[in-house]
């Protein structure tokens, strides 16, 4: 927590690397035509207003929020999976007690959605939401199904890679994150318009998953692990004062 | 060390399974204090159609301008029921609703004091990082002193600037369009 006054100028949060994140027009994603802003963003030097965020208590979580096999009466169907992971920014340190949001097909590729029409099965056992909050080390746990692939609509025989999505707030309104989690050694990946709109074919690879032992559960669950980079705060607020963007 | 934050994707069509559980659409209660307000838009893409699958998420101080979050401790009182933060989705019509308060001035570049504004967070298929934008409030006379709407080419201001809504005191209009004829100006926060 800051001392100083709130009129002094504040640290900002490090804006990401180029090519980190996705283009935002990105026309192998046919949804992105028509829907990406065509003016460039305006730069907005970090103020109060960026640097707070939402601050959630664990009262809105229940117990079983974060065991997405666990929220109706049977067993869902499909392999069951461990996800876990650290939260981290990108100086390194753990983001601590935030709000990890997860949703997800079940093992068919399917979404117990409206505007799911893809013609596989729901499961009565499987909604495919979970939340959690980090821990004082930044760590989540999720105990799930392995989500199925699906096929979509972008392109002629378009399948989406099994994901997992999260959403993360982190601890300001500059620091939210909504991404996928891919899983290791899926074929589709390579394939994928949102995928492949990130220029970076090291940040591509950080959205993959790891099968990891020491998470893996015997007779029980295979182990993924995922760690989520949130950006880190300036340690001056030097970048707060580039001049406006004509 | 420096790492690199993870790379954005988007919330996809079925953004509702995962996110729904936390709308918040009202944040005015008991205790709340500040003039309610309702503020309502519709989302439209570059071909003026309405955006049925987006959510919208607000942050905003309260109305005597201080944020419910341990950086602002600003000598500003904090209200126990008013954490600042709405979430709604746009229906089958592209509308999305808030009822909030008007926040109060929260200070900005230079330590000059920011008009009132509500900070906006916009997700949905389509767009593989979410947009940041603000809604400021009509003919409050602080806009014209306000930083961040100085940043931005005086013909698209209006864009960030609700407007009232003809026989419906304490109602505004904040309508989203993406891209196109009056493209709603958007940040890189």
């Amino acid at each position: 927590m800051s001392t100083k006054p709130a009129t002094t100028p504040v640290a900002g949060y490090r804006r990401n690397d180029r090519g980190t994140q996705p283009d935002l027009l990105y026309p192998p994603y046919a949804s992105t035509v028509k829907r990406a802003p065509s003016h460039p963003l305006v730069l907005l030097p970090a103020s109060l207003s960026e640097v707070t965020g939402p601050v959630f208590g664990f009262d809105v979580l229940k117990a079983t929020d974060h065991d997405l096999t666990k929220q109706h009466a049977g067993d869902p169907i499909g392999e069951r999976i461990v996800v876990s992971g650290r939260v981290l920014d990108t100086n390194g340190r753990p983001v601590t007690n935030t709000l990890v949001e997860v949703w997800q097909a079940n093992a068919a590729g399917r979404y117990p959605h409206q505007r799911d029409q893809h013609n596989a099965p729901t499961d009565p056992n499987f909604t495919g939401a979970g939340r959690t909050q980090t821990d004082s080390e930044g760590r989540y746990r999720f105990v799930t199904i392995r989500p199925g692939e699906y096929p979509w609509r972008n392109h002629y025989n378009a399948w989406r890679p099994a994901h997992i999505h999260f959403s993360l707030f982190g601890p300001a309104f500059s620091t939210r994150l909504v991404t996928q989690m891919y899983f290791p050694g899926d074929p589709l990946l390579d394939y994928d318009p949102m995928v492949t709109s990130i220029p970076d074919e090291r940040a591509r690879r950080r959205l993959v998953s790891v099968f990891d032992w020491e998470t893996t559960i015997p007779e029980q669950a295979l182990g993924y692990k995922f760690d989520i980079i949130l950006r880190g705060r300036d340690e001056t607020p030097m970048e707060n004062y580039l001049p406006a963007r004509s | 060390m420096s790492l690199q934050t993870t790379s954005s994707q988007t919330v996809g069509p079925y953004l509702h399974i995962g996110l729904t559980w936390l709308i918040n659409a009202d944040l005015t209660g008991p205790g709340i204090t500040g003039d309610t307000i309702t503020i309502e838009g519709c989302i439209t893409d570059g071909d003026g159609k309405p955006v049925t699958d987006a959510l919208v998420e607000i942050w905003q101080a309260n109305a005597a301008g201080r944020y419910a979050h341990p950086e602002d401790t600003r000598n500003l009182p904090l209200e126990a029921g008013f954490r600042g933060f709405g979430r709604a989705p746009t229906d089958a019509a592209g509308m999305f609703r808030f009822t909030t308060i008007k926040p109060g001035r929260v200070p900005g570049e230079g330590g000059v004091l920011q008009a009132p504004h509500i900070n906006v967070t916009i997700f949905m298929r389509g767009m593989l990082a979410h947009l940041f934008s603000r809604i400021y409030f009509p003919d409050d006379s602080a806009n014209a002193t306000d930083p961040v709407l100085a940043r931005v080419a005086a013909d698209r201001r209006s864009t960030l600037v609700a407007q009232p809504i003809a026989g419906k005191p304490s109602a505004l209009e904040w309508n989203v369009r993406l891209q196109g004829a009056g493209e709603t100006v958007f940040f890189d926060v």
